[in-house]
């Protein structure tokens, strides 16, 4: 049985197609102005890498901010219900996921199925979210994706005083301007961005093990940051940024396993 | 009697020159990226327009953003302290006070002897500051001082979904793409930035008279949204630019500073 999970958040679009808990194949594109569209990109181009058409996919979940938009979805899960089952299934010992995308943050807590217990949610403050961090990419000059790798070199990392994203965006430039080391500045804008979101993960009364996902939990920076705010250890998966497309993916197999 | 207040803001610096509880002379300049340079700066200018030196001025308040860095002040007092005095003298009447700056908003009640009887600030969220305005204006492209004009001719303003100025940006420029007019997203940005003070100033329990002071205070959009929010006229301060109260009530501490200095 052939199954798909489309992911279409604010920034990124995801795709999986998985047959008996294999992942045939993924994609990830940025996303456009139209749900619809993006998701329709995106699933094309997993179907082509797996040679196979979008008839022989015998259930597709939809899920992320344009969830409600996807043409050629059967049904459609919240994202937090999503990255909750893709994680357990990722790392099975896991409990509590952080996932930052690219608009929001959340916080999970799950049981042992994958099922959600708890959670904590942020989309009203763009301070600890991943748009924090591309914002600040932005202003600094440099890449997104380089930031992880940049932060390596920090030696002695800045303390923001600011946390709005507004007033943090102009600090960093008076720091650039102080002649700061960028790395430092990198440095201190991860461990930010990380403290959001563990007071986030404090609030749901963590347990071990954590993981995160999402875009973020790519760069490495961010993610030893993660594990400084945290005190604990966070757990690597594989596809963090296809998280919530493996958990709809699994959720199709559901769907049909229980219609067969 | 000659005394001045210096208020060192994050986006503009203020200086006035009172003498006998008259204003001799003020002025408002940009920030620089300096505090000590920007009091220094908007005092000379004052200090020319009341044609007097910095010796003539027998005692010196600061109060701002940057009012521990003013080389020449006697005296560094809170922002709050300022605005409530110098609204005080320019509204006997007041109670409440909202003060806008560029990086933060405050709101106060005092009691009838102008003492502080609460207060709140918000300095961490650049939603219901003058940023918020600032970076508004900016994306449709509007000058500042226009802001107010252009939603006095709104049809339909719009609703912004989003409190937060990054989403809030998002927000209007897909009302831009969508072809909306100028006056009805201006009007939308007033109003936003309207409720976000209101919920601050219903925080500390609004008393009568209530005004406003700050640079936003001359944003007639903005003012009159926050009537309607609050229930409540909110009386205009005529005598001075409100973005000088917090320079004037500066001046006048320091003239209360004067008088008790020579009283005992």
């Amino acid at each position: 049985m052939i199954v798909a999970g489309c992911d279409v958040g604010s920034l990124t679009a995801k795709a999986v197609i998985m047959e008996e808990g294999n992942i045939l194949a993924w994609e990830i594109l940025r996303a456009g102005t139209k749900p619809a569209l993006s998701a329709q990109e995106v699933m094309d181009k997993a179907l082509q890498t797996a040679s196979l058409s979008i008839d022989q996919i015998a259930w597709c979940v939809g899920t992320g901010y344009g969830r409600k938009q996807i043409p050629f979805a059967n049904g459609e899960e919240s994202e937090i219900a999503c990255h909750g089952r893709g994680a357990v299934w990722a790392a099975p010992s896991v409990r509590t996921i952080v996932d930052i995308g690219g608009q929001d943050a959340k916080a999970i807590k799950v049981d042992a199925r994958g099922n959600v217990i708890r959670y904590l949610y942020n989309d009203k403050c763009a301070s600890g979210t991943g748009r924090f961090l591309e914002i600040m990419a932005d202003a600094l000059g440099i890449a997104l994706d380089d930031m992880g790798e940049l932060a390596r070199n920090a030696k002695d990392p800045v303390t923001l005083s600011n946390q709005c994203v507004v007033f943090a965006e102009t600090e960093i430039i008076s720091l650039v301007n102080e002649g700061r080391n960028i790395a430092d500045i990198i440095a201190g804008l991860n461990r930010a961005l990380a403290n959001r979101a563990a007071s986030m993960v404090g609030s749901i009364i963590a347990e071990a093990e954590v993981a995160m996902t999402g875009g973020v939990a790519k760069n490495a920076g961010m993610f030893h940051a993660l594990e400084t705010a945290l005190g604990v250890t966070v757990r690597k998966i594989d596809h963090p940024q296809l998280n919530g497309a493996i958990g709809a993916a699994l959720f199709a197999r559901d769907a049909t396993a229980a219609r067969s | 009697m000659i005394t001045a207040g210096c208020d060192v803001g994050s986006l503009t610096s203020k200086a006035v020159i009172m003498k006998d509880n008259r204003i001799l002379a003020q002025d408002v300049i940009r920030s620089r990226t300096k505090p000590a340079e920007s009091a220094v700066a908007v005092m000379d200018y004052a200090l020319q327009k009341a044609g007097i030196i910095l010796a003539d001025i027998n005692f010196c308040v600061g109060t701002g953003y940057g009012k521990d860095r003013i080389p020449f002040v006697q005296q560094a007092v809170s922002e709050i302290s300022c605005h409530a005095r110098g609204a005080r003298w320019l509204l006997p009447t007041v109670k409440t006070v909202i003060d806008i700056g560029g990086q933060d908003c405050k709101a106060m009640r005092i009691d009838k002897d102008g003492k502080i009887v609460k207060f709140i600030t918000n300095d961490k969220c650049a939603s219901g500051t003058g940023r918020f305005l600032e970076v508004m204006a900016r994306l449709i492209n509007v000058s500042l001082d226009d802001l107010g004009e252009l939603s006095a001719q709104a049809k339909a303003p719009i609703t912004m979904a989003n409190a937060c100025t990054v989403w809030a940006q998002a927000d209007v420029i897909q009302h831009l793409n969508d072809g909306v007019a100028a006056e009805d997203i201006g009007a939308g940005i007033n109003n936003a930035m309207a409720s976000r003070m209101a919920v601050l100033a219903n925080n500390i329990g609004l008393e009568r008279d209530l005004c406003m002071t700050g640079g936003v205070a001359k944003n007639a959009g903005v003012v009159s949204a926050l009537e309607k929010l609050l229930g409540m006229t909110i009386k205009r301060i005529k005598k001075v630019d409100p973005q000088l109260v917090g320079a004037v009530g500066a001046a006048l501490i320091a003239g209360d500073k004067m008088e008790r200095r020579t009283a005992s």
